[in-house]
């Protein structure tokens, strides 16, 4: 007898297969990874890491796509919740803005976590803080739509829903910062103020740093110019 | 509602970003000369920009005491007032009054001069009049001030009654009456500033009888002060003096009955906190009901760099209030003058301290005729007339059709104004206006996105979204609907595939058999009767595990 195959007939699962293809199997998974984190940050950011579910490929991914919703944000979103001064509006310097902070604290939580039993490495807390922003574009790309749909009087609607979207990022990530390095609740949320005094810290570092450099370059220069000028 | 500004939210981005990423060093020093020069005329946009601006007036004539052909100069002029045709000229340092009308040749010419009145208890002549007002029936108000004395007189100058000092327990035993600046309404109540008295304006009925203080600015009071008063010593306290009300500098009574009151002793960090206001427009309670319903405040400059040798804010030494609403402040640092509608929206600045035509050195008082502004300088002892230019003009008539309800010729006036300053908000929020009036309210949203004015978009935005609504009633239920079911409908969808993925239907013979048609359909009829077997046997089993 002829043997029998069952067709495969699940839309989402051919899609997925479509990307398995195109992509790889690996992150595809790991992307798909990121909405079960969204309802489940304790056991997701567990096996984040120590199940190795997390791929660097489906965190950059998210970073990516949390930088691109908020640029078209500037454009997409009705006025009446975000106005943009086009003239002074420099695109690098705007996503510098959101990925540079985000560095900081990565690196900050790492270096304040591995001097206390932090189990985390740096890379796994870059992917961790990244799975961490997934409910940013999911959120607010709906909220574009519903920005353009909504007057003055409802504007409230708007305002909760994207402060929301902000309180669940960080939540996640929290919750995923204790999940990495192994921390318990009251441990964890020392450590996320510590690395935000270690973010204060580093910027303080950076801005000495490079006046000084400015500075010094500027005093060669001089020295150059004196030189030359007595030749 | 939060409203992000990105103009401020993304320099602070910008500047951490900028700081860190260490591009410090070159781009950010070569921006700050934006606004090297400037026209005579400018106003603020949405952000604050200045944007030049074609004349909104002109000057018509400046009249000193050449032009007036006075034999004694003017000295130390103070005040003016304008009863229907006329100018009253207030000559502070000769004691005299001049009553100057319009005159197709001289411009300005003087009628009359008031040195003196009868049958006064006290003296006849004035000693350093700083004001005066006339009623509607024509009674003349006068601040004699060194007299210390509000004079009223008829239009001979027949003494009538005088104010003094109130009788009043707030007021120091030993205080003096310095009448400074007055106004007078339709019953002849009369409003007065007076010198150090710091309580808000004298208010007197007709017959002469003070009836208290009337718009004491609040005292910039916070929890701050609180505690620190709790805790202070009386010495510490004795040295506090900036929490007191200042004191008004000028005051005006609009076509209404409102005060307009302004003042320039602010500090600057109070009018930048907003906890303090440069002009306001008074009710007969006194409160403050100055509608502004701008982005921009209505203080004048918004940058008090030094420059030239002046700097802080605007000091607004007069303002005065035209019958289309639109009031024009006086600022006596700058030397400009600072045009804002009912709605408190800038529409114009403009002036400067110098000594050209449209200039000043010591701008102190400012009256309107018709549409027409004059200008007091107390240093130049000189009237500057100003008149509508054609831009002016096409302005006050959008605004005045508006106001009669002619919308659509309200929106051609702001096309032209528009057609000759592109950068002028307010013709964009009228022309919006104008459409939605006229129920064109896509075109109405264009207009109020163009200059950011929400609250007039949701007001356009929502009647489109009736209509919208309404003339796609079906797709609207339908979406609804879908959205609704959506989710309700997930679970029967993950079923059905489970089923349909399991079903027997799918499951087909190897190609590499070669069935025909006939075997293929007997096959499936072979599945399907097999199914019925398996269900039956189900059935069967479950019956048989009841009992």
């Amino acid at each position: 007898m002829a043997e029998i195959k069952i067709a495969n007939n699940n839309i989402l699962s051919s899609i997925g297969g479509w990307f398995k293809n195109t992509f790889n199997a690996k992150y595809w998974d790991s992307l798909k990874f990121s909405l079960y984190c969204l309802t489940h940050p304790l056991d997701g950011f567990w096996d984040l890491t120590h199940e190795k579910r997390g791929t660097y490929a489906a965190a950059n991914t998210i970073l990516f796509l949390t930088c691109f919703v908020r640029i078209m944000q500037l454009k997409y979103t009705s006025f009446l919740f975000i106005r943009v001064y086009w003239e002074e509006l420099n695109i690098f310097l705007y996503i510098a803005s959101i990925v540079f902070p985000l560095g900081l604290f990565v690196v900050g939580n790492w270096a304040t976590t591995t001097l206390f039993d932090g189990k985390g490495r740096l890379g796994q807390v870059y992917i961790g803080v990244c799975y961490g922003l997934t409910p940013y574009p999911l959120v607010q790309v709906p909220l574009m739509v519903i920005s353009n749909m909504v007057t003055n009087d409802e504007a409230e609607f708007y305002t909760v829903l994207s402060a929301l979207s902000l309180v669940w990022c960080a939540l996640l990530i929290i919750a995923g910062m204790g999940q990495i390095h192994e921390f318990s609740g009251g441990k964890n949320i020392l450590f996320m103020i510590f690395s935000l005094f270690a973010v204060l810290v580093m910027i303080f570092l950076l801005l000495m740093f490079f006046s000084m450099i400015t500075q010094g370059i500027a005093y060669f220069y001089s020295l150059y110019r004196e030189f030359m000028f007595r030749m | 509602m939060k409203m992000f500004r990105f103009k401020k939210l993304n320099k602070l981005g910008a500047v951490i970003a900028a700081a860190a990423i260490g591009i410090m060093s070159v781009p950010m020093a070569a921006q700050a000369s934006a606004i090297d020069h400037r026209s005579y005329t400018y106003i603020y946009d949405y952000w604050e920009d200045v944007q030049d601006c074609p004349d909104v007036y002109d000057v018509y004539g400046v009249f000193t005491s050449t032009e007036l052909q006075l034999d004694t100069k003017l000295s130390s002029p103070s005040g003016l007032f304008v009863y229907g045709d006329q100018i009253y000229l207030v000559d502070t340092g000769n004691n005299r009054i001049l009553v100057l009308e319009k005159d197709d040749e001289l411009g300005l010419k003087v009628v009359r001069t008031i040195d003196s009145i009868k049958y006064a208890p006290g003296p006849s002549t004035f000693n350093g009049p700083t004001d005066v007002a006339v009623s509607d029936d024509g009674n003349i108000f006068i601040a004699d001030k060194n007299n210390n004395r509000i004079l009223k007189v008829d239009q001979n100058l027949n003494y009538i009654m005088e104010f003094g000092l109130p009788d009043d327990s707030s007021l120091p035993k030993d205080a003096v009456f310095f009448p400074n600046k007055l106004v007078v309404d339709t019953a002849e109540r009369v409003y007065c500033i007076a010198d150090n008295i710091n309580k808000g304006l004298l208010k007197y009925e007709a017959d002469g009888t003070f009836s208290g203080f009337v718009g004491a600015t609040k005292a910039a009071y916070d929890w701050y002060d609180y505690l620190f008063k709790r805790f202070a010593t009386q010495e510490q306290l004795d040295r506090m003096q900036n929490d007191v009300p200042t004191e008004y500098d000028n005051i005006y009574m609009d076509y209404e009955g409102f005060i307009y009151a302004c003042t320039g002793k602010v500090e600057p960090d109070d009018l930048d906190a907003g906890t303090v206001d440069a002009v306001r427009r008074l009710n007969l309670l006194g409160n403050d009901i100055l509608v502004r319903n701008s982005d921009i405040p209505v203080y004048g400059d918004l940058y008090w760099g030094s420059a030239g040798g002046y700097s802080g804010p605007s000091y607004f030494s007069d303002v005065t209030a035209m019958d289309n609403d639109i009031f024009v402040c006086l600022d006596r640092n700058r030397g400009r003058l600072f045009g804002y509608d009912d709605q408190g929206r800038m529409v114009f600045a403009f002036g400067g301290n110098g000594n050209m035509d449209g200039y000043f050195r010591r701008p102190i008082a400012i009256e309107h005729l018709g549409y027409d502004l004059l200008v007091l300088d107390a240093t130049d002892c000189s009237i500057t007339y100003f008149v509508l230019t054609e831009f002016g003009q096409d302005i006050y008539a959008a605004i005045d059709l508006f106001d009669d309800g002619e919308y659509e010729a309200s929106g051609e006036a702001w096309h032209r104004v528009l057609a000759q300053d592109g950068n002028y908000d307010l013709a964009y929020i009228g022309i919006g206006r104008s459409l939605l009036r006229q129920e064109q309210y896509k075109e109405a949203m264009k207009y109020f996105e163009l200059k950011y004015d929400d609250d007039n978009y949701s007001k356009a935005f929502k009647q489109y979204r009736k209509e919208w609504v309404q003339s796609h009633l079906f797709i609207t239920i339908f979406v609804l609907l879908l959205v609704l079911m959506i989710p309700l409908s997930i679970d029967k969808y993950k079923d059905m595939q489970v089923e349909i993925a399991t079903s027997d239907v799918f499951r087909f013979p190897d190609p590499e058999d070669n069935m025909t048609r006939a075997e293929i359909k007997e096959y499936h009829k072979k599945l399907r009767q097999e199914a019925k077997e398996r269900e039956k046997a189900k059935k069967e089993a479950r019956k048989n595990s009841r009992f």
